[in-house]
Formats: structure tokens, C-alpha cells, sequence
């Protein structure tokens, strides 16, 4: 089953990195090595050990190694798998759609704001709807901040409120006339179901209702959102995992001094 | 006489209980005058109101609603009904029928005298309290004859949303190994101001707590435990609007585990904190009768709060949490108060820290089932490092001797556990406890080194900031943000609408029932 400790394959392919063609590298460039694991829904025997390698033959694995199997429950068996990956992609002609803005530190967004706008941004934050995730709007607003970069209510020339979880959408943008916001944030953590997506179109529809969607920038947060997600839901601006702080207040600072262009 | 391997001064740890005490007496004072919807909703279901009306209202909403409209609530649904039962000669159930089908008024009737009422209503209570009785006898018959996992328990979750699914790992989990299956509740069902009805296939998250989705499992996870010869524990979720409710509901099918922390709601859901306080004595009064372990929430501090900066705020919500508990008539030995395993892994000397407070926890509370939760805030996508990092907290828990394990899942951050992810975390804990077993007993720790001190510093400075809420009121020290830095008013927030003081003829014999005074 298992190859050896050592490969004594012979090398068959171009060990050259072609940015026109890459694949996973294991220890050899283009050696194409990944691990996967999986469930399947059948019990252990070598039927479906067989199943998981013809299962990964047809995920374009060349090779396929069932390393560790093991019956979860009756009629339910766990692979972990190693193979050669076929596929390749084109890395040269890649275009991601990314947050366009210099990422500067506190101390530089406040200055920045000072320069620039010169007065205090008001910036509104909240976990929406009924998800009742705080960790992703604790992370940006809350003074502590998160991993060494401090959030928005430290910053001295952002007036930031975080409204915590389970904010209705109306009372949010109820929120937001009241304080008369430059910025919100809206965090979704909770995507079983796309629940996100339908709480995230539903609140820049209600925006445009009001006839505010133009007056503020609209960003929204989370784990399993991308930039491109959000400008597709028709957001300014969105947050994955990796963003602070320094990121969404450099973004929003930019963003109007831009508009104000 | 009780010692100590931290060099814990248990005269400290009396003089922190007695102060947490004094606080929890306050907040007796307070509750012991008021209701709520949500009680009166539960006593409803006590006494065998169920079922939903034509447009899905469940019938114990329908009969307090109407009698709050009426502006009568204050003499409590079981005064009323009582009386409504001498008047009309029906049962409850059907009282509740016709008050839906607009076909009764209970608040326009004379009133019986009181003790005719209470005599009319007795068969009614006597049943619900035989039938938590004997679920209580069930469990107790089970453990004796098919026996349970040693602790720490191992605790895992299902949340498919889809309660015939969650049945499915959920039996699949008990044969890998775990003691405990938690259903994790749809999300936002903590600001429901009912409880669904029936089974439900539908969930964010989560699955619905129902009484028909906890008939369900509780009958899964019997059948399983008979297969694998243990008993296995069901768990759920007493918070938010609903807090009674559910632990009546939880009471008559068999539940075994109940989330139940007195001000989790007030900080992580903006509950009012007036309508949480009451809510928690009466429901901590059921999960105490039913011999349901409670677990406190402690670990949700951290999530928001710095673990290592706010360690003694989480050592001093479990010296409030425990007095509550104890007023409600809630032994030690239900009481699984909550603490976690989430310092930043970058942190020199985390895991001696990490160890310090569990150790202490252990010792301060020698009695209680501690429920230790475990990494969540540092997971990130990274399943490999996830694991090592559920790996100490699993070493920590076998050496500390804690109740209830709560399996950190390397997917933490990803997704709602795979069955895969599961059969890992067991394997992981299995393989740890088994290890280690008994290093607790083994390994002393050096006196006034960096285990010591960081246990006796915490414990002070939990005795510094109980002191201050004490001076205060817990209802002020909450206005002021003193837990998890997060601010609640005291007439703010939801369900405030909902309590109500009660009068004189308000009646309710659960209480000293279930409490045994």
C-alpha cells in the first residue's frame, strides 16, 4: 500500500517551475503531492478502500495511498489519503479583486484623518441578524483589538460603537442615522445555509430604501467572506481572516478621502 | 482538612464565598418578589398545557399572553387556573383550549378561596413532579445497571439543524467514545419568546430546542447506551427568553445537562438582566429537582475578554454562579461551573498558567463537575496546530481532575464538526487521559513557583473585584461593564416587558416542592 519512505520513482516530469503550470509541491518541484481525507458512507472492508482510491483517481490524483482508514460508526469509514495531483493552474494570468488601499498603523490612520478630513469618523460595527458571533467585530472594534493590533475605540480619531450580536438590521441602520456614520461594519460568522448572504443583501437593500447605500462605506466581515463576495452583494469593501483593525481603518480613512474628491 | 497544591489560603477562598454570597442574597431579595412571562409560561407546561394553537402559538404563550392582556398576571397562571378548574370542572389542557378558541375568560371568574385552589390544582403539579421523579429514577437505574464513562466526560456537540440527522451522529459519537451529546440550538433561539413545537428538520447552526426534538434524542442516545453499555448523558440549552421552559421541558423528558449560567443571557444576548435573574432561580430550581448537571458559561467571558488579564473575572462569576445555584436549592454536585483553555498559544508559559487556574478551580469548587471548555478563540485554519492545541487542554484536564470535557474540535473556526472531526477530538482525549492518567496524583508543584503564585494572584484579585460588586449591587456592577467589558442597563435590553411583581395570592408550590423545604 505505502510506497517506502523513500520515492526511488523515477522522476518522469520537468522539475522546472513553470508559473504557467503549477501544481502542489511535496519535497520535488511538481511532484503534485497532496493529502486528503474524507468519510464515505460505507462500512470498512476492501470494497471501500478501493471506492476511496477510485474516488480519488476521479479527483485527479495519479497514485492514490489509503495511509489510514478506520470505521467512525457502522456503515461509515474515515480515509486519509496522499496522491499526485494531475491538474495545474495558470498562476501568470491570475487577478484577485483586493481591498486597494495602503495599509497604515494606528498612528498613521489618525494623522492621516487629521490631514485629511480633519474631523472624527463616525464608524458603526455589528454582528447582524441572528448570528450571535461577537469574535470578528470584537476583533476590529473592541479597544484590545486582536494579536497586537489594537481596535477602532483606541483609535483617536474614529468615534467607533460596536453593537455586538444579534442586531437587527433595522436597528442597525437605526443606529447609523442617529450617530449619522461615516462607516459601517457589518460581521457574519454563522454561514450555514448562506444565512450571510441573505442578511448581507438584506440590509443594503433596506440602505438603498432609505436612500443612504451612497452615504456611508458599507463593509462586512468574516471568516468565509472575500473582497469579491462582498462588491458582488454590493458592499464597499470586505474582510476574510488575517484583517485587523489597521486593515478596515486604513481602508475607510482612503475610502473618504476618495469620495470627497 | 483540606489542603492545598497550590498554596491556596482556604480562609481566603471561605471569605470570597461568603462575599459572593452577600451578593447573591441581593439578588435573592429581588427575585424572590417577581415573575415572569416565561415562568408563567413554564408553570403552564408543569401542569400539562401543551400543543399549538391553529397559527402555531404554542397554547401555554396563548394562555399567559391573554391573561397579561387582561392585566391579571400578577396573581400568577396556577391561581387562576385553579380557580378556573373549580368554576368550570376542566383540566388545564382544555382550559387552554377554549381560552384559544375565545370560547373562556379565566379573569372575569369570582375567586374560589385560596386553599380550594390550591387543592384543585395539586393532582396537576403532583404529576409533574412524579414524572420528573421517575425520569430522575430512569437515569439512576441506568447508571446502576448499564454504568458511565469515568471523568472527565467527554462532551461533544451536533448541530446539523436537522434533528433525525443529529440522532445519526449523535449515535455515532456515543459508540467512539463520548459521554455527553449536546444539541446545539438553532441560532437565535435565545430571543424566541417561545418554544417551537414538534420536531424540526430546519436550523442555522443548530436544531430547535422542542420537547418533541428532546423525545427524540433522549430515545436515541437510551437505545445507543444499551448498545454500548453505557449511559449517555443528553445535553441542551436553559438560556435566553425561554430559560424555565426549557429546563421544565428538558425535566420531563429526561434530560441529563442543561446550559445554565444566571448572566450569560444579560451579556451575550442583552437579555434585561431583571428578567434573567428571575428566570435562572426557577429554572435552577427544576434542573436542581431533576438532577440535571447545569453548566455555567463562564468560558463566553473569554471570548470577548483576555484570558490571562481576566482570569479572575471568570473565578468570580463561578463564586456568584455557585450561590445562585445554591439558593436555588442546586447541589455541588450539579453544578458544572464553567472555565476555558484560551490563553494566546503565543504566551510564554501559557500551559503553566493554563494549569494554575484549572488546579485552582478544582480546589476552590472540590465538590462541582467543572466544565472545561476548550480553545476557540486561537483556532484558526489550522487543523494541525488545532489539535496540539486541544492536546494540552486535554492534559490539563486529566491532571486537574476536571467533570465534563468539552472536546475542542481541530475544525474549530471551519465548520460545525464533520463525524470525522469528532472521532478525532475522542481519540485525542482517549489517548491523553489514558496517558496521563494519574500525573495529578504524581506531580507536585514547586512552592511559590510561577503555578503557585499565578493561583494565589487570581484568587486575590477575584476576592479585589467581588468585593467591589458587593459594595454595589450585581445589578450595578452589570451597568458598569465588570464582566467580559461589556456594559448592560438595568432596565434595558430584551424581555423586560415580561416581569411582573407578584401579589399576594400568587402561588406557586413548585418552589418549596422541588426545593424540599
Amino acid at each position: 500500500m505505502s510506497g517506502g519512505l523513500y520515492s526511488m520513482d523515477k522522476k518522469e516530469f520537468s522539475t522546472e517551475l513553470n508559473l504557467k503550470e503549477i501544481k502542489p509541491y511535496g519535497d520535488t518541484m511538481n511532484d503534485g503531492k497532496t493529502q486528503v481525507s474524507f468519510t464515505l458512507p460505507v462500512p470498512c472492508c476492501d470494497e471501500s478502500i478501493e471506492a476511496a482510491k477510485q474516488l480519488m483517481k476521479k479527483m485527479g490524483f495519479e497514485n492514490p495511498q489509503v495511509v489510514f482508514y478506520k470505521e467512525l460508526t457502522k456503515g461509515f469509514t474515515f480515509f486519509n489519503c496522499y496522491g499526485n495531483c494531475q491538474h495545474s493552474v495558470d498562476y501568470s494570468t491570475i487577478h484577485v479583486p483586493k481591498v486597494e488601499s495602503t495599509v497604515m498603523d494606528m498612528h498613521e490612520t489618525d494623522e492621516f484623518i487629521k490631514d485629511n478630513i480633519g474631523r472624527k469618523l463616525v464608524v458603526i460595527g455589528a454582528s447582524t441578524g441572528t448570528d450571535a458571533h461577537t469574535v470578528g467585530i470584537d476583533a476590529i472594534m473592541n479597544m484590545k483589538g486582536y494579536a497586537g493590533h489594537y481596535g477602532l475605540e483606541r483609535y483617536e480619531m474614529i468615534e467607533a460603537l460596536n453593537m455586538g450580536s444579534q442586531v437587527p438590521n433595522e436597528e442597525f441602520i437605526a443606529k447609523a442615522i442617529e450617530l449619522n456614520a461615516d462607516a459601517l461594519l457589518v460581521s457574519q460568522t454563522v454561514t450555514q445555509k448562506d444565512v450571510h448572504i441573505k442578511n448581507l443583501v438584506e440590509l443594503v437593500e433596506m440602505l438603498e430604501a432609505e436612500g443612504l447605500r451612497d452615504k456611508v462605506i458599507l463593509c462586512c466581515g468574516g471568516p468565509r467572506i472575500s473582497h469579491e463576495l462582498a462588491k458582488e452583494l454590493g458592499y464597499d469593501a470586505g474582510f476574510s481572516m488575517n484583517s485587523y483593525a489597521d486593515d478596515v481603518a486604513s481602508y475607510i480613512a482612503h475610502e473618504m478621502v476618495n469620495r470627497k474628491k | 482538612m483540606r489542603e492545598s497544591k497550590l498554596g491556596l489560603d482556604f480562609q481566603r477562598v471561605d471569605y470570597a464565598k461568603n462575599i459572593a454570597k452577600n451578593i447573591s442574597d441581593d439578588v435573592q431579595n429581588f427575585v424572590n418578589n417577581y415573575s415572569t412571562v416565561a415562568v408563567e409560561r413554564t408553570l403552564c407546561r408543569l401542569i400539562g398545557i401543551d400543543g399549538v394553537n391553529s397559527s402555531d402559538i404554542p397554547l401555554p404563550n396563548v394562555v399567559v399572553d391573554f391573561i397579561k392582556d387582561k392585566g391579571m398576571l400578577k396573581h400568577g397562571v396556577l391561581f387562576l387556573i385553579g380557580n378556573a378548574i373549580i368554576n368550570t370542572g376542566l383540566t388545564p389542557q382544555e382550559i387552554a383550549e377554549k381560552i384559544s378558541n375565545q370560547e373562556l375568560d379565566i379573569t372575569t371568574m369570582d375567586f374560589n378561596p385560596e386553599s380550594e385552589i390550591h387543592k384543585a390544582i395539586s393532582p396537576y403539579v403532583n404529576s409533574s413532579i412524579e414524572r420528573i421523579k421517575s425520569n430522575r429514577q430512569r437515569r439512576e437505574n441506568y447508571i446502576n445497571t448499564l454504568g458511565e464513562g469515568a471523568k472527565p466526560y467527554l462532551y461533544v456537540i451536533v448541530a446539523t439543524g436537522n434533528i433525525f440527522e443529529d440522532v445519526v451522529q449523535a449515535q455515532a459519537a456515543a459508540r467512539q467514545g463520548a459521554d455527553i451529546i449536546a444539541v446545539i440550538r438553532t441560532t437565535g433561539q435565545s430571543l424566541l419568546d417561545y418554544v417551537p413545537f414538534g420536531a424540526t428538520t430546519e436550523g442555522f447552526g443548530g436544531t430547535f430546542a422542542t420537547q418533541e426534538n428532546f423525545r427524540i434524542m433522549r430515545k436515541a442516545l437510551d437505545e445507543v447506551g444499551e448498545e454500548v453499555g453505557r449511559y449517555i448523558r443528553l445535553c441542551n440549552y436553559c438560556s435566553g427568553l425561554c430559560m424555565p421552559e426549557i429546563a421544565a421541558m428538558g425535566a420531563l423528558e429526561g434530560l441529563d445537562v442543561m446550559l445554565n449560567d444566571a448572566l450569560y443571557g444579560i451579556l451575550f444576548r442583552d437579555i434585561n438582566m431583571q428578567r434573567t435573574l428571575v428566570d435562572q432561580y426557577f429554572s435552577r430550581i427544576i434542573n436542581g429537582y431533576a438532577g440535571v448537571i447545569i453548566n455555567t458559561g463562564e468560558d463566553n467571558y473569554l471570548t470577548t475578554a483576555d484570558a490571562f488579564e481576566e482570569a479572575h473575572t471568570v473565578l468570580a462569576s463561578d463564586l456568584i454562579n455557585e450561590q445562585l445555584a445554591f439558593a436555588a436549592g442546586l447541589p455541588e454536585e450539579q453544578m458544572g461551573l464553567g472555565h476555558a483553555f484560551e490563553m494566546n498559544p503565543e504566551l510564554e508559559n501559557g500551559f503553566l498558567y493554563e494549569l494554575a487556574q484549572a488546579q485552582m478551580t478544582r480546589e476552590i469548587f472540590p465538590n462541582a463537575p467543572l466544565k472545561y471548555m476548550p480553545p476557540t478563540k486561537f483556532m484558526t485554519g489550522n487543523i494541525f496546530k488545532g489539535q496540539i492545541q486541544n492536546t494540552l487542554f486535554n492534559a490539563i484536564s486529566i491532571w486537574t481532575n476536571q467533570g465534563l470535557q468539552l472536546l475542542g474540535m481541530m475544525t474549530e473556526a471551519i465548520h460545525t464538526p464533520f463525524m470525522s472531526d469528532r472521532f478525532i477530538a475522542i481519540e485525542n482525549a482517549k489517548y491523553v487521559f489514558n496517558n496521563m492518567k494519574n500525573i495529578g496524583e504524581e506531580v507536585e508543584y514547586k512552592k511559590d513557583g510561577l503555578i503557585q503564585k499565578r493561583a494565589q494572584k487570581v484568587l486575590e484579585d477575584s476576592i479585589e473585584l467581588l468585593e467591589r460588586i458587593d459594595k454595589e449591587s450585581l445589578f450595578d456592577a452589570l451597568e458598569k461593564g465588570i464582566f467580559a467589558d461589556i456594559k448592560r442597563p438595568k432596565n434595558g435590553g430584551k424581555g423586560l416587558a415580561g416581569v411582573f411583581e407578584k401579589e399576594s395570592n400568587y402561588y406557586n408550590p413548585f418552589i418549596k416542592l422541588m426545593k424540599g423545604e
